[in-house]
């Protein structure tokens, strides 16, 4: 049973299998953050929502293994952290948008609101075992068992990557897309044109929300795979980050999203070939690349080009 | 809606906003670090407000949750068998950081609950959380796991500790017997001694069977990082690794992917062979029940650290009590199962010791010179900060 061992090109493997594996949550909420905030509202509860949809997707999917049997309850779980997410969306939405109501300070009460939940609810579901989303088997043609492995792709994540190009499409050529735009760039433009800022705003946290919740269920019902507390560790915040990152822009979303998942690979990975000095910086790669990247193209000359015109303003 | 004229130039409040944001994206990454999003305190005073004056009130803190296949699950366990002592009441709170917080926790039993005996479990609590508060409430007496007491520390700190590297020993001598490619995989949190110790042993009984077998060592930087332990598992199986252990807080993630991945594991704190039907070989478990009714009778009949009824430094392995193993699995072969077996009577019997000349160290140094050797109880063992041959890794950052 044992392979043989892959030496040095574990490296690049392990780190496209970690992109694979592990970038799905920031996709889902970097998606759903974006439209967010492209409607002019942030949603930092995100976290919260992440944490909420991982535990409810787990409780699903183990509860209904019983009557729907291990293929379907997993899909119900992912269908549960969706509504979940709404659920909390919907929260968010109406409080964020009261009069004199800021809604960052909205945005950190809903992350420690959505933990709190999903710890509370969660208590009796860290033990047991759900059963897991199924994955497609693209590494069947491949001999070596290290390639199958990391070829095991779930249908989330391509969901998710089908999802980026799909908004992308959305923001650019549709009616709600520009309502959307519109209302995140100039809320009085938009009610001289007859739109209903709050109920855009509402449905754009929503939606954003409903993914969050998606990105949940990825985290406990594929990779990792398990329910516990610590499940997220500040994934659904890097998310909320990654959209400023990738200025506001679906498609940018999805490659930041694939380098903040690959990059929680390098200390493993760099690790297993016997690379074992720096590790704490290896592990740290994902926020110094952050840090960078800010530093870099923050600029006190001109706001960051994609930026929401309305984005964190009251109106 | 309220109209308000706009009197700034657009990009100027752009600019502030865009400088808020980052502001406040920046203040979520430090909440993380800090835990402040999981301010989870699941304090379960027990309300029976009519029980006699008399009963001994004693809390528990945990760093996580108590159900988590781990190494607290397995305190919360030990405190379930000393609540059934009579005469004592367990009052809990899960999910502490090792910051302040637990400072606050432990204020908070004495005074609110009236605690008389504290078991501040997890590692980074002791210094300086414990030490600075012990002073402080001088009648009350901290129990810390992990063997940190020296003398010169206040007489109401207690330290107990469990030699469970002899289980993660005979745990390595089952490992040795199964690995078919030589190597081990160890995912580790931190390089703090007592997880180079496990490290160690665990190595040295592998090696026992076989000693050209290798051990790779991760860190993972922390105690509980799900999505670093599995990609740590799955790197390890990549480069042919084939047995698995780990020293995490919960090893809930690393079993299973290990499972996943078809090769075998052992576990660690609890017992966790449900999670890998397949794969599970045996495992180093704590025994903290046993100790913990014992420390429980002798609260109830009054003897206290502070009087000298009670050792400042608790320790133990096998023979004590304090740790003990998981089942061996059926898939391990008779003739693995008797050496394993053979290794912890011996270590029971004290025969065996673990650490003994000559004994080098991955970089070539010798830490034990031939002829030498480090009993359990040596303090030499509690400052390890080396890694035996045969380990790859290495402890400085």
């Amino acid at each position: 049973m044992a392979a043989e061992a892959l030496g040095w090109w574990g490296v690049p493997l392990g780190i496209i299998a970690g992109t694979l594996r592990g970038s799905a949550p920031f996709l889902f909420v970097s998606l759903g953050e974006c439209i967010t905030e492209k409607s002019g509202k942030i949603n930092l509860g995100l976290e919260g929502t992440l944490l909420m949809g991982a535990m409810s997707a787990y409780a699903v999917s183990y509860l209904a293994q019983g009557w729907l049997g291990p293929v379907w309850s997993p899909w119900l779980g992912v269908l549960a952290a969706g509504l979940s997410g709404t659920l909390l969306g919907l929260i968010h939405g109406w409080l964020a948008q009261q009069p004199r109501v800021n809604d960052v300070a909205v945005g950190i009460a809903m992350i420690i609101f959505g933990s709190g939940l999903a710890f509370f609810l969660g208590k009796p579901f860290i033990q047991p075992q759900a059963p897991p989303l199924p994955t497609f088997e693209w590494g069947s043609w491949s001999q070596l068992p290290q390639m199958r492995a990391a070829l095991r792709v779930s249908p989330l994540f391509l969901l998710g990557v089908a999802i980026a190009p799909l908004l992308q499409w959305f923001f650019r050529a549709t009616r709600w897309g520009l309502q959307i735009r519109a209302v995140g760039d100039s809320p009085q433009a938009a009610r001289a044109m007859g739109i209903s800022v709050f109920k855009v705003r509402l449905a754009s946290i929503v939606a954003g929300s409903f993914l969050a919740g998606i990105g949940g269920a990825c985290l406990s019902l594929y990779y990792p795979g398990v329910w516990t507390e610590r499940i997220s560790s500040g994934q659904g915040l890097m998310a909320v980050a990654l959209v400023i990152f990738a200025r506001w822009n679906p498609i940018q979303c999805l490659w930041a999203s694939l380098l903040f998942g690959g990059a929680q690979a390098i200390g493993p990975a760099f690790q297993s070939v016997g690379i074992d000095s720096y590790y704490y910086l290896f592990n740290a790669a994902p926020y110094i690349l952050t840090l960078l990247i800010m530093i870099l193209t923050c600029s006190p000359q001109r706001t960051l080009a994609g930026s929401p015109g309305a984005l964190g303003q009251d109106d | 809606m309220r109209d308000r004229t706009p009197r700034l130039s657009p990009t100027f409040s752009r600019r502030q906003i865009m400088r808020g944001l980052m502001a406040t994206t920046a203040f979520g990454l430090t909440a993380r670090f800090g835990t402040a999003c999981t301010s989870d305190s699941s304090s379960s005073a027990g309300g029976d407000g009519g029980g006699g004056d008399e009963e001994t009130v004693v809390g528990f803190i945990y760093v996580g949750p108590k159900d988590d296949f781990g190494y607290n699950q397995a305190h919360a366990e030990g405190a379930q068998a000393m609540a059934s002592v009579p005469g004592i009441r367990i009052v809990e709170e899960a999910s502490v950081p090792e910051t302040t917080a637990v400072s606050e926790t432990m204020r908070s039993m004495i005074e609110v609950d009236g605690a008389k005996v504290l078991f501040p479990t997890s590692f980074g609590y002791f210094d300086p959380y414990i030490l600075e508060l012990a002073p402080e409430f001088p009648e009350v007496q901290f129990f810390h796991a992990g063997g940190l007491y020296q003398d010169g520390m206040p007489d109401n700190v207690g330290s107990y500790f469990g030699y469970i590297d002899e289980a993660q020993y005979v745990a390595g001598v089952v490992a040795g017997h199964m690995t078919q490619s030589g190597k081990l995989g160890f995912v580790a949190a931190k390089p703090i001694p007592q997880v180079l110790r496990n490290i160690n042993s665990y190595t040295l009984g592998a090696k026992s069977v076989k000693p050209e077998i290798t051990t790779q060592v991760i860190f993972t930087g922390d105690w509980a990082l799900p999505v670093k332990e599995a990609e740590a598992t799955n790197s390890m199986v990549d480069q042919g690794i084939d047995v698995i252990t780990c020293h995490v807080d919960s090893p809930k993630v690393v079993m299973e992917t290990a499972e996943k991945r078809g090769v075998f594991c052992t576990g660690y704190h609890a017992n966790q062979a449900p999670l890998a039907p397949n794969g599970y070989l045996t495992g180093a478990e704590w025994d903290w029940s046993s100790i913990y009714t014992r420390l429980g009778e002798d609260f109830v009949a009054g003897k206290t650290l502070m009087a000298g009824d009670i050792d400042n430094l608790l320790r133990g392995g096998l023979a004590e009590n304090f740790c003990k193993l998981s089942a061996y699995a059926s898939i391990v072969p008779d003739a693995a199962q008797a050496d394993a077996e053979t290794a912890r009577d011996q270590l029971i019997s004290k025969e065996l010791v673990i650490f003994e000349g000559e004994l080098k160290d991955n970089k070539g140094n010798t830490i034990i010179p031939a002829g030498e050797e480090y009993e359990q109880q040596n303090l030499e063992l509690e400052k390890m900060d080396w890694l035996i041959e045969g380990v790859k890794g290495s402890v400085g950052s």
